[in-house]
């Protein structure tokens, strides 16, 4: 069943002023419920500009965003529900944390829910565990934590908002490799315990070959692909003319077939390159 | 958004008027003001005027903009008007109470609302030609004479380029929290005053943090290149006066006589 919808979507920032851009144009799709959709595209391709008009943070200038079947917009003064239903992690989300303890932070969002009491603590405690922050974080100060400790104190603050549809504006920018890879795993943990409708915006390709099962890609705000990762990747050439490459993999399995070896063009993570090699040198014998 | 405010915001153009000399089109100013208050009838008002049109057409921003500029202060020019009519000398046409309508006080109201407006144009045709660094250079050229009196000018200069620089900076940085906020259920819309005030802290936390951090950067980015102070710097951009500030010189100079000769020998109304 489809979840979200993109209907024509459009939006134009600074409308009939000097600065008129447009950043999103004309994007239609739709996703189903469960899906980890990747969004690649250049910078300034207006991808953050997309994932801002599916929680009703900023209205479309024209199209629609249906929400289980529903016009997000159909009730502007209620635009705030919509926010529970679809929560956003922005792009270096440490810089909203502002209270007290991290705790407090967290709590931010399940509070404004109208959780009661306990069951703010409950989620609290659930969002911590997901990102891995130890209880003896949550009573510090959120200024006094590491840049990827805040990092995963605010994306907990969104989780613990229990959100069906969570979107991601690159939660992994400005980690360290090791990081990326814990983070990006503790989120798809979360994923498959929730089973909830994951958005993910991200620069690498390796990471969106690994959790997305459909990507989107998005050129001068238009929507140019959007299709599995093994089809979207094995458009190299057309990647490449929108500023965009295809993982480091998935280019070293397409040079050896150039060269003549039997391999598949869509090879996306070094796992599934390392079962492929080896079945070709068995088959021919070397090893 | 809140970044869509008209008022004092950059235009860039290559325009006559974005092409003159900073320091000229500040004394321009300060000299067109002056002449929208030493105009004391109707045929002056209209040279004013004539100047100040002209001027806007010359700069080639949009009379949309010009307008959106004005629209900030139209509640101002309605009080003043409205109060200045009522203030006038001489028979009443129309009394109720004390309240008493004159001729003279509908000629009072109506030239101190032209004058607002044509103050407000005026000073946005500068900022809307003028980038803030231009700005702050000229005004740092034009008060170095006070160096005399011990006042630090580079100084002043600098923090106003600095203030400037982060205007919109820090507005970018309040819409993007606030956005943030938002999408974790903040309620900033509603309920009274105090819940209001109460609903901001989530956003000006932040953003005080996020003030001092740049700060700082930019205090060790600044020490990085050795910055000292005013002192033995030399600039990149060094200005000069060109032929086309003759001219804008020479066009305000005309408009100037105009109005002088027009309140000599027309008897002023107010
Ligand atoms: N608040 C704004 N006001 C005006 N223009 C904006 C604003 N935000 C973004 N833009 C413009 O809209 C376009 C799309 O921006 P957007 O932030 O959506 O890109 P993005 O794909 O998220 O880029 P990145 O990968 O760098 O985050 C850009 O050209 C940008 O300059
Ligand atoms: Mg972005």
């Amino acid at each position: 069943m489809s979840i979200i919808e993109a209907k024509n979507l459009s939006f134009t920032y600074g409308l009939k002023t000097p600065f008129e851009k447009k950043a999103v144009d004309n994007i239609s799709l739709s996703v189903n419920e469960g899906e980890v959709i990747g969004l690649i595209g250049h910078t300034g391709s207006g991808k953050s500009t997309f994932v801002q008009m599916l929680n009703g943070l900023i209205k479309p200038t024209s199209g629609q965003v249906l929400l289980e079947g529903a016009d997000i917009w159909s009730k502007p003064k209620e635009i705030r529900k919509i926010r529970f239903k679809v929560g956003m992690v922005f792009q270096y989300p440490e810089h909203q944390l502002f209270d007290e303890t991290v705790y407090k932070d967290i709590s931010f969002g399940p509070r404004n829910k109208g959780l009661s009491e306990s069951e703010i603590d409950d989620t609290v405690k659930k969002a911590a565990k997901f990102v891995g922050l130890s209880d003896e974080l949550l009573k510090q100060s959120p200024f006094d934590l590491s840049g990827g400790e805040k990092r995963r104190a605010a994306i907990a603050g969104v989780i613990a908002m229990d959100p069906d549809v969570l979107v991601l504006d690159e939660p992994t920018a400005g980690l360290d490799p090791k990081g990326r890879d814990l983070l990006l795993s503790q989120i798809m943990q979360y994923h498959r315990e929730r089973k909830n409708t994951i958005f993910f915006v991200s620069h690498s390709m390796e990471d969106i070959a690994r959790v997305a099962d459909r990507v989107m890609v998005m050129s001068k705000g238009r929507l140019e692909m959007f299709d599995t990762p093994k089809k979207v990747f094995a458009c190299a050439d057309k990647l490449e003319s929108i500023g965009l490459r295809v993982p480091e993999i998935t280019k070293i399995m397409l040079t050896l077939k150039d060269k003549g070896y039997d391999v598949s063009d869509s090879i996306l993570t070094v796992e599934q390159a390392f079962t492929e090699v080896v079945s070709l040198l068995k088959k021919e014998g070397k090893l | 958004m809140i970044r869509d405010v008209a008022l004092g915001q950059f235009i860039p153009g290559k325009g006559i008027v974005h092409r003159t000399d900073p320091r000229v089109k500040i004394i321009l100013l300060i000299a067109f003001i002056t002449l929208i208050f030493c105009a004391f009838n109707f045929v002056s008002l209209a040279v004013v005027t004539a100047g100040i049109i002209t001027t806007l057409a010359l700069s080639e921003v949009s009379f949309k903009l010009y307008f959106k500029s004005l629209k900030v202060i139209i509640f101002i020019v309605i009080i003043t008007s409205v109060l200045n009519m009522f203030y006038g000398t001489g028979d009443p046409i129309w009394q109720f109470g004390i309240l008493k309508l004159t001729m003279s006080g509908i000629y009072r109201a109506v030239f101190v609302s032209i004058r607002i407006v044509l103050l407000i144009l005026i000073s946005s045709c500068l900022t809307f030609t003028t980038s803030p660094t231009d700005l702050t250079d000229a005004i740092e050229r034009l008060m170095k004479p006070l160096k005399v009196f011990h006042i630090k000018v580079h100084e002043i200069a600098m923090m106003m380029t600095i203030a400037l620089r982060f205007v919109p900076t820090l507005l970018e940085e309040t819409d993007k929290i606030m956005s943030a906020q938002k999408a974790r259920g903040a309620d900033m819309d509603s309920g009274g005053l105090i819940k209001k005030v109460k609903a901001m802290t989530p956003v000006l936390i932040p953003l005080f943090v996020s003030a001092f951090r740049r700060a700082y950067d930019l205090a060790m980015a600044m020490e990085c290149r050795c910055y000292q102070g005013g002192d033995g710097r030399t600039r990149m951009k060094t200005l000069h006066i060109k032929k086309l500030d003759v001219f804008c010189i020479i066009f305000a100079a005309l408009i100037l006589a105009g109005v002088v000769l027009c309140d000599i020998f027309i008897t002023p109304i107010i």
